[in-house]
């Protein structure tokens, strides 16, 4: 909780709330009746509209990406540390809007939405969701807000696929597109990761098929689990050496199995505090959103004629240290494009803290990050 | 404008697609982006050089060709790749040149002279590797592991079979005198090839 905001901060911030009465069609044949986003903005639209940035968040994020909702806040929203006065994307230059994507539990309909044509919640049964079906959404966004074309769409790990399809599905609405610590497709390992997170949750016996809701209760052993083993592929063999060694809370061993060492004690409190404030339906959700983003799957497999059709510039970036989304999979992305004849560039920044990375503000980063924003910005007459 | 890019510039067809291999602050591409309307792509290491890029428009690629290679491009997937003073730093200036002419139709190298006559006479007076403003390290660290002289390189693009379209030999602020034509290997100081297969 700040006793004062600091300079850098965007402040106070309020969501917002847009419901979108026509139908939307989804990649999987069925069709969302109508829809509610719920999305913040910062800083101001310039005269001409040219200036407006779309922040896409990853698996747990939301609509809350900086500042704060009241001094009593804990902590800021979730990717503070680049967005504000100063910062890269900087909010005296820009306009920032940032959603909770469709299928989320934050306030955009979801699972635990009521379905107008039953009048319960959806639960399981809302529709799977995709990348793609996220950017209609989104240009469902743009067009109310009044926005035809974006400065640059920006995102991490899955914030970074939805650039990317957007850049492939409209080109001519976007500017720039910002695509840090992604992939243009998932591996077998990180598919397999998500199914042991998925398995954790649908084999909790308070899943109840997805209606726990019915039965009062949340599936909170599973979702731990599966925010657990996520949690892992999210930070580094490094980092966790770094922050937990083989620290214990006491120093000889208690030859059982309790909670002893360090890792174990904040991987349970991760876990724990995610299984209170996520919905696990959601979580199965954007998991297999992940899973089948393909953008290639579309052009008969080649990702070079996918990335053809966007027509604006591009800025990669991966980790070192990020093992889910590896370096390898950014340059994959990086080389489609060069052979494409695509604006691109590319920066591979030696950073320790895994794909959390792209969260953490290191020097490198933020100095790599600024200079394509400015960049940007000074393209747009921001 | 930097008189070894203006040597190069008269070399490029416009609307080209064009690798250069360590760009540096992107100068040239940002140049030849302008006056040609090149299609160009920069590879560096250096941070600040990235940034430098990033800040200009130039599109520039993090990828250290000691370690990546360059096996991530396609073959013939440009009209030109260009390494300015570079050549004498990779790890395989043999191997660096065929993978540019694999990538390329044509390949610009420009290099420092290790011929040039106040080399031979440093080695020769002092017994000791040449140091000056053009080669300004001691042997031990510096990041010029395999120097040549220009001898060198043509009996490598001879062996190569490599077909030399253009060379200028120029003096250390990369400008022509009549007199080092007379005697290029002894008067250069640095020396810029055009080459094809």
């Amino acid at each position: 909780m700040p006793e004062t905001l600091p300079p850098d901060s965007v402040g106070l911030v309020k969501p917002q709330t847009v419901i979108f009465d026509a139908p939307l069609t989804l990649q999987s044949g069925r069709a969302l009746p109508s829809f509610e986003l719920v999305y913040e903005t910062y800083g101001t639209l310039n005269s001409t509209r040219s200036n407006a940035i779309l922040i896409c968040h990853a698996l747990s994020g939301h609509h809350h990406a900086a500042g704060y909702h009241s001094m009593d806040e804990r902590k800021p929203g979730w990717w503070d540390s680049c967005i504000g006065p100063g910062k890269p994307i900087d909010t005296q230059r820009f306009f920032v809007v940032c959603l909770n994507n469709l299928g989320g539990c934050h306030g955009s309909t979801g699972p635990q939405s009521i379905n107008p044509e039953t009048d319960r919640r959806y639960g399981p049964d809302f529709p799977v969701i995709t990348v793609k079906d996220w950017v209609q959404s989104q240009v469902r966004l743009a067009d109310h807000l009044g926005i035809s074309k974006w400065a640059a769409i920006v995102g991490g790990s899955l914030g970074g696929m939805q650039a990317l399809q957007w850049a492939i599905d409209l080109p001519d609405r976007v500017h720039h597109a910002v695509i840090i610590a992604s992939t243009p497709k998932l591996t077998a390992q990180n598919i397999a990761f998500n199914e042991v997170a998925r398995k954790a949750i649908t084999t909790d016996p308070d899943f109840h098929a997805g209606r726990y809701h019915e039965h009062n209760t949340i599936p909170k052993r599973g979702l731990m689990l599966a925010r657990m083993v996520g949690h892992i592929t999210y930070l580094s063999d490094l980092s966790m050496g770094e922050k937990f060694g083989r620290e214990m809370r006491e120093k000889a061993f208690k030859y059982g199995f309790e909670v002893e060492f360090e890792v174990e004690r904040y991987l349970n409190y991760q876990g724990e505090r995610f299984s209170e404030n996520f919905d696990a339906n959601t979580y199965l959700l954007m998991t297999r959103a992940l899973d089948y983003f393909d953008p290639a799957k579309d052009y008969e497999n080649s990702l070079v004629d996918a990335v053809s059709q966007a027509k604006c510039s591009f800025f990669v970036a991966a980790f070192t240290s990020d093992w889910r989304f590896s370096p390898e999979r950014s340059e994959q992305l990086v080389n489609a494009l060069v052979e494409a004849g695509k604006r691109v560039c590319y920066a591979e920044i030696d950073a320790p803290h895994g794909h959390d990375a792209f969260l953490i503000p290191s020097p490198r980063y933020m100095d790599v990050f600024s200079a394509n924003m400015n960049r940007i910005a000074d393209e747009v007459n921001a | 404008m930097r008189a070894d890019l203006e040597l190069i510039e008269q070399w490029i067809k416009p609307a080209s697609r064009l690798l250069d291999l360590g760009c540096g602050d992107g100068t040239l591409l940002h140049h030849l982006s302008q006056t040609k309307q090149i299609n160009g792509y920069g590879l560096e290491i250096n941070p600040d050089h990235i940034n430098a890029c990033i800040s200009k428009g130039v599109n520039v690629i993090e990828q250290d060709l000691d370690v990546k290679g360059l096996a991530n491009f396609k073959t013939n997937g440009f009209d030109y790749v260009i390494m300015t003073q570079a050549l004498q730093a990779v790890m395989h200036p043999d191997r660096m040149l065929d993978e540019m002419l694999r990538l390329g139709k044509e390949c610009i190298i420009t290099f420092p002279n290790f011929g040039h006559w106040k080399c031979r006479w440093y080695l020769m007076n002092k017994g000791e590797m040449p140091i000056s403003r053009s080669l300004p390290y001691t042997w031990y660290n510096t990041p010029n592991i395999h120097l040549c002289t220009f001898k060198d390189f043509e009996n490598l693009c001879r062996q190569r079979n490599l077909q030399i379209i253009n060379r200028t030999v120029v003096d250390r602020s990369h400008q022509h005198r009549w007199f080092i034509h007379m005697w290029p290997n002894m008067l250069g100081e640095i020396a810029i090839y055009h080459l094809s297969r």
